[in-house]
């Protein structure tokens, strides 16, 4: 009777935890919908919009550039190792153009934009609404979802495409800066092959790929924001759910948009 | 000839789960009329006004602006003020632009001067300096700041008020400062007015009516000329700040 009360017990858990987590899908997809319909209705807020290109975009450049950087660099340097198994050293600058500009750069800047704006927008809105900021703007004739949500994920969903292909060009350069420095590549010989072997499918791939991370991370960063509990643990608790949603979503997404981009 | 109330309230509900805010409020403000509601920290005051604005939805009831149901909020809304409890200003813009906020939008927006000098004027009305338009609400005290919340309150010269505990947080100083105003501004403007606070010499100062909420319903109504001699224990307990009555003092 006691292990039925605890299978029972197991089962109604697992029962609850399941539809909770639909709910906060459903709830997320609502959001999301809101979101999307109210893009397509006035009144708008260029002025905000061009403020939050500004801030996830240009703002994000340094913390993407040092990453794709570095990143661009390492990617030489472990290319050339396994290559060099194969006698295939020469392959380096393709593959850290490709690796670059496919994956790397789009995965890296969406991730350190989830650190960086996702929390951000989390903790403002999340503060925001803790302060009644939020009920203001609605007494004040002004909806919060466009105000503040709209623009906030149509600057990402701009801004990161502008911010990756910067990130690719830096990381690429990363890795030409080891490979001639460092590996003894001829420099024009390592441009050529860089060049050579790219492809236009290779460049607008990432660039999706990034136009739908900066929607993911400013929606979860402004959903968390909306949904955040009330004093400061609220908050704090908000900007984690925003920056760890948007983190997994964007591993997740990345690897359905590789399937979709790159059927084998 | 009988006027409608310019706010009618009609049965309202509204729980949280198990919690039970609002059982059945019926409350009524005439038009030009300044209403102060009264009653113990989580007896659903501040959920009463979010109502009023649709900000929450009610789960049963009524609520009849001028006599009809809200079906345009964006319209209500447009002839509206709230000074908020603690403050609610916008962190990120100057106090110029708080104040004038309504104004610089939609199709007939104020240009930025004009927005300016119509916030400078406002911000005079409740006694602060023209320099303070271009300071950032952080760089205010509580007091400026409840003050900028009142001159944004009133920008737009709205029909209809709300205060949302106008005097937390003041000194008396202060707090007398600003009850003097709302009650100026509510005459002036002719503003229908309603008050949610603790704060007796706010009561006095403000209100041609008071209600009391308790347990969810409105336990006392009247002019605030009745209100000593209301002759009801609860309405006596609190306004008299007594910690023996029947309203619990552990809640």
């Amino acid at each position: 009777m006691l292990a039925i009360n605890y299978i029972n017990e197991a089962l109604a858990s697992i029962g609850r935890s399941t539809l909770a987590l639909f709910a906060a899908i459903g709830r997320l997809v609502i959001f999301a919908a809101s979101a999307i319909s109210h893009m397509l209705r006035g009144p708008f807020y260029p002025r905000e919009l061009l403020t939050q290109i500004l801030r996830i975009g240009y703002f994000s450049l340094p913390v993407v550039g040092l990453t794709t950087l570095f990143t661009g660099g390492a990617l030489a340097l472990q290319i050339y190792a396994g290559g060099s198994r194969f006698n295939a050293e020469s392959v380096v600058p393709s593959i850290v153009a490709i690796g670059m500009i496919r994956e790397l750069g789009p995965v890296l800047a969406g991730l350190m934009v989830a650190g960086r704006v996702g929390a951000s927008i989390a903790a403002e809105i999340g503060t925001m609404k803790v302060t009644e900021q939020i009920d203001a703007l609605t007494t004040l004739s002004a909806n919060p979802m466009k105000y503040l949500v709209v623009p906030r994920i149509l600057a990402a969903t701009i801004a990161m495409p502008l911010l990756v292909l910067v990130g690719n060009i830096i990381g690429v350069f990363g890795g030409f800066l080891v490979g001639t420095l460092r590996l003894d590549f001829n420099a024009a010989a390592y441009i050529n092959n860089t060049v050579d072997f790219m492809e236009t499918g290779d460049v607008t791939s990432g660039l999706i790929k990034a136009a739908v991370f900066g929607f993911i991370v400013a929606l979860m960063g402004t959903y968390s924001g909306f949904n955040s509990g009330r004093g400061a643990q609220g908050v704090g608790q908000a900007t984690t759910n925003a920056v760890v949603a948007a983190s997994v979503l964007i591993l997740a997404s990345n690897y359905l948009l590789t399937e979709l981009l790159f059927p084998t | 000839m009988s006027t409608l109330p310019k706010i009618d309230l009609k049965g309202v509900k509204k729980s949280f789960g198990s919690n039970h805010v609002l059982r059945r409020i019926d409350l009524s403000v005439d038009k030009g009329n300044s209403l102060v509601v009264i009653g113990g920290s989580g007896t659903g005051k501040s959920v009463l006004l979010k109502c009023i604005l649709g900000i929450i939805q009610p789960d049963a009831g009524e609520i009849l602006i001028d006599g009809a149901s809200l079906k345009n909020r964006e319209e209500f809304l447009s002839h509206f003020g709230m000074l908020f409890q603690g403050g609610a200003l916008f962190d990120s813009l100057p106090v110029w632009h708080n104040v004038a906020f309504r104004l610089r939008q939609g199709k007939a927006k104020l240009s930025k001067a004009d927005a300016q000098e119509l916030a400078i004027e406002k911000l005079r009305r409740v006694g602060l300096k023209p320099e303070v338009a271009f300071q950032f609400p952080a760089e205010l005290s509580g007091g400026m700041q409840k003050r900028v919340g009142l001159a944004r309150a009133i920008a737009s010269e709205p029909s209809v008020i709300f205060f949302d505990e106008p005097t937390t947080g003041l000194d008396p100083i202060m707090a007398g400062v600003i009850n003097e105003l709302i009650r100026e501004i509510v005459v002036d403007l002719g503003a229908t007015a309603i008050t949610i606070t603790h704060d007796m010499s706010s009561v006095r100062a403000i209100a041609d009516h008071v209600a009391m909420i308790h347990a969810g319903k409105v336990r006392w109504h009247g002019e605030i000329s009745a209100m000593d001699s209301s002759g009801d224990a609860y309405v006596d307990q609190f306004i008299n700040g007594r910690a023996e009555g029947p309203i619990e003092s552990v809640r």
